[in-house]
């Protein structure tokens, strides 16, 4: 399907393109590393990366939920209020113990997730309506729980925060297993594959008689629930659950990762490698615009630019 | 009954293998009576519920109302209608525009600063660059191709970037002089009804006469039903969607820019969700997001029905203005669940 977009164009420009669109993203974090060892002082330091890392940890696991749910051929908008959700929830049943409070967080997430899903799968709305009412009813529900900024004082909390393995913070070992786990899921399991046909045409899939309201409702609790999970993981970070501010733009820089790591918005390939690369390639550039004392404002510009050049870069294949 | 037929897929989305003429889909002379009924439905069904609240509003509150409610009410109805009237045309041309929010704060703050070098300059800097940036999104969408809603997005961000650069990263709020005639925009009244409620009214009708009476609105319909069928009958399906952008862009700068008049001052935090709002409004009053279907009409009764029921909510002492986004998602969802059913069953019959 995508090659059949490409018939017609001379075959290296068609090759570079593939390369660029692959691999382009790899590029540009090597280049972003290069010229902040070259420019920034201090950049090469053990606790320059544990910070950027744990930075990047939270965006990353949202989008890889993300990148289920645009090779799917959807898109969720929710995740920035599912992790405001997340984290109300977590402070109203902290004192039943940490485990019962992440598992009712995650329950939220899945709740949401569920009702994206069974508006997508059974009812046909479009995911980016679909999600849209869950952002704002979502973000509601989550100030109707917990209006005010609320500390989070609970010793597993903080260890989860800010405690380490050989040296490896938690939140960094986290994402990093998600990422491996939802890889594997894309690649070798029956669910990916099923995903990826839903994605590259719908109606294919199912006259081929997959079960599309099965695979699309979980892609959307699996989303809902990785942005509980990132909720959680920011509020255990951040020692305080705030959810007028927690996760707002969340779903911008998510879907900045995964359309630069090289998953087209057409749905039908997913690249969680390239994610992973593109939510560092994210935090890479705001890092270094902020290390050299240009304002947030620059950040949120530069952001824009690139996600306008990553789209442009893969429109070429997106296009039926 | 529905559900059989939507089981089918090669029916249900319009592509694969046609599976010929169904003696069942043969629509009986009852139907047409049916069809009607779910086209009133899809058309009125946001103004039935408007009266309705209202109506149940003004029997529970006293204070609903009252004079000063009602011209409340419909001055901060303004803003949101006219950023919603730009949205409407990108909708039917079955694009979104996610900037407006952002655009909205921009046209505000750039207002509020031009308004010391006079009335003129306050209105048109902010038309010329929140038209410009709705002029680089449709660009972008109409000869890069890339997906609208990506692109607004990008736009949405780079706007506000825009909006903290210049206002010294938000610390910095331009005030409008109170005397000015800039100012008297926002918060003079013409019998009895503020200024910004006639602009509104003023650019809902040029643009209905556009939608239903000019060859552009034509193109813009025709552009969202099918947009290859379009281009073969030669409309000029690029320029028509450019145009829409451009004038959502250009109605959030005016939209910002006489709120910052009402305001008397540039407020640098408004405008976030904006997007979704005026979505919600123009897709709860029938316009159809996937695009060739609504009207303009629809669009400002979803905006009243938006802002009555927070009116309820708010008069609701107990109730906490988180609840408003609970029913405005609420809303949102059950329209367009309403909707997909009521154009699935159009489609049927």
């Amino acid at each position: 399907m995508t090659e059949l977009a490409l018939k017609g164009a001379p075959v290296d420009r068609a090759r570079l393109l593939r390369l660029l669109q692959d691999y382009g993203v790899y590029a540009g974090v090597a280049v972003l590393l290069l010229v902040n060892i070259a420019l920034t002082p201090h950049f090469l330091s053990t606790e320059n990366f544990r910070t950027q890392a744990v930075q990047v940890a939270p965006v990353l696991i949202v989008a890889l939920g993300m990148a289920l749910a645009i090779g799917s051929e959807g898109v969720d908008l929710s995740v920035g209020s599912v992790m405001a959700l997340s984290t109300s929830l977590l402070s109203l049943y902290l004192g039943y113990g940490p485990w019962v409070a992440l598992i009712v967080a995650m329950l939220g997430g899945a709740v949401i997730g569920l009702a994206n899903g069974s508006l997508i799968a059974f009812i046909g709305v479009q995911p980016i309506v679909a999600t849209l009412a869950l952002m704002v009813a979502g973000r509601g529900i989550a100030l109707v729980l917990l209006p005010q900024l609320k500390d989070v004082r609970d010793p597993g909390m903080s260890s989860l925060g800010s405690g380490d393995l050989f040296g490896v913070p938690y939140l960094v070992l986290i994402a990093a297993a998600l990422a491996i786990a939802v890889g594997f899921t894309v690649k070798r399991t029956t669910f990916g594959r099923q995903l990826l046909a839903i994605g590259d045409s719908r109606p294919a899939a199912q006259l081929a008689g997959l079960p599309v309201r099965r695979v699309l409702i979980l892609v959307y609790v699996i989303a809902g629930v990785l942005a509980a999970i990132a909720g959680v993981l920011a509020t255990a970070r951040l020692q305080a659950s705030d959810p007028t501010s927690l996760g707002t733009l969340m779903e911008l820089s998510a879907i900045t990762a995964v359309v630069v790591g090289g998953t087209p918005l057409s749905g039908g390939r997913i690249r969680i490698g390239g994610t992973v690369a593109g939510a560092v390639l994210i935090q890479l550039l705001t890092a270094t615009l902020i290390k050299h004392d240009l304002p947030p404002s620059w950040t949120q510009i530069a952001q824009a630019v690139v996600i306008v050049l990553a789209v442009y870069a893969a429109r070429e294949r997106g296009k039926r | 009954m529905t559900h059989t037929h939507t089981e089918r897929p090669a029916r249900a989305t319009g592509t694969g293998p046609s599976p010929g003429k169904d003696p069942s889909d043969e629509a009986p002379l009852g139907a047409s009576r049916a069809e009607r009924l779910s086209a009133l439905a899809q058309q009125h069904g946001a103004l039935v519920t408007l009266l309705l609240v209202a109506i149940g509003a003004s029997i529970g509150f006293d204070t609903f109302l009252t004079g000063d409610n009602l011209e409340n009410m419909a001055v901060s109805s303004a803003f949101l209608a006219i950023v919603a009237l730009g949205m409407t045309f990108v909708i039917i041309t079955g694009g979104i525009d996610l900037s407006v929010g952002s655009l909205f704060a921009l046209g505000g703050v750039l207002g509020a600063w031009g308004s010391q070098y006079g009335t003129l300059v306050a209105l048109l800097l902010p038309l010329a660059v929140c038209g410009l940036i709705g002029l680089v999104n449709g660009l972008l969408i109409a000869k890069a191709r890339l997906a609208p809603f990506i692109v607004t997005l990008a736009a949405m961000l780079a706007a506000r970037g825009i909006l903290l650069a210049i206002t010294d990263e938000g610390s910095n709020t331009y005030l409008v002089d109170e005397k000015s005639f800039f100012a008297s925009l926002g918060q003079e009244k013409l019998l009895g009804v503020g200024v910004p409620v006639w602009i509104t009214a003023a650019l809902f009708v040029a643009g209905a006469v556009m939608l239903r009476r000019s060859r552009f609105g034509q193109y813009v319909y025709a552009v969202g039903g099918n947009e290859d069928a379009a281009a073969l009958m030669g409309a000029p399906v690029a320029r028509t969607k450019i145009a829409v952008y451009t004038v959502s862009g250009l109605c959030a700068g005016l939209a910002g820019a006489l709120n910052a008049a009402w305001l008397v001052s540039g407020v640098t935090i408004l405008g976030t969700g904006m997007e979704l709002e005026a979505i919600a409004a123009v897709v709860i009053g029938g316009t159809l997001l996937t695009g060739g279907f609504g009207f303009i009409s629809g669009s400002l009764v979803g905006v009243l029905l938006l802002k009555v029921i927070q009116n309820v909510i708010n008069q609701i002492g107990s109730l906490d203005s988180a609840y408003q986004q609970v029913v405005s998602g609420a809303f949102l969802a059950v329209v367009v669940i309403a909707q997909t059913w009521l154009g699935r069953r159009r489609r049927m019959m």
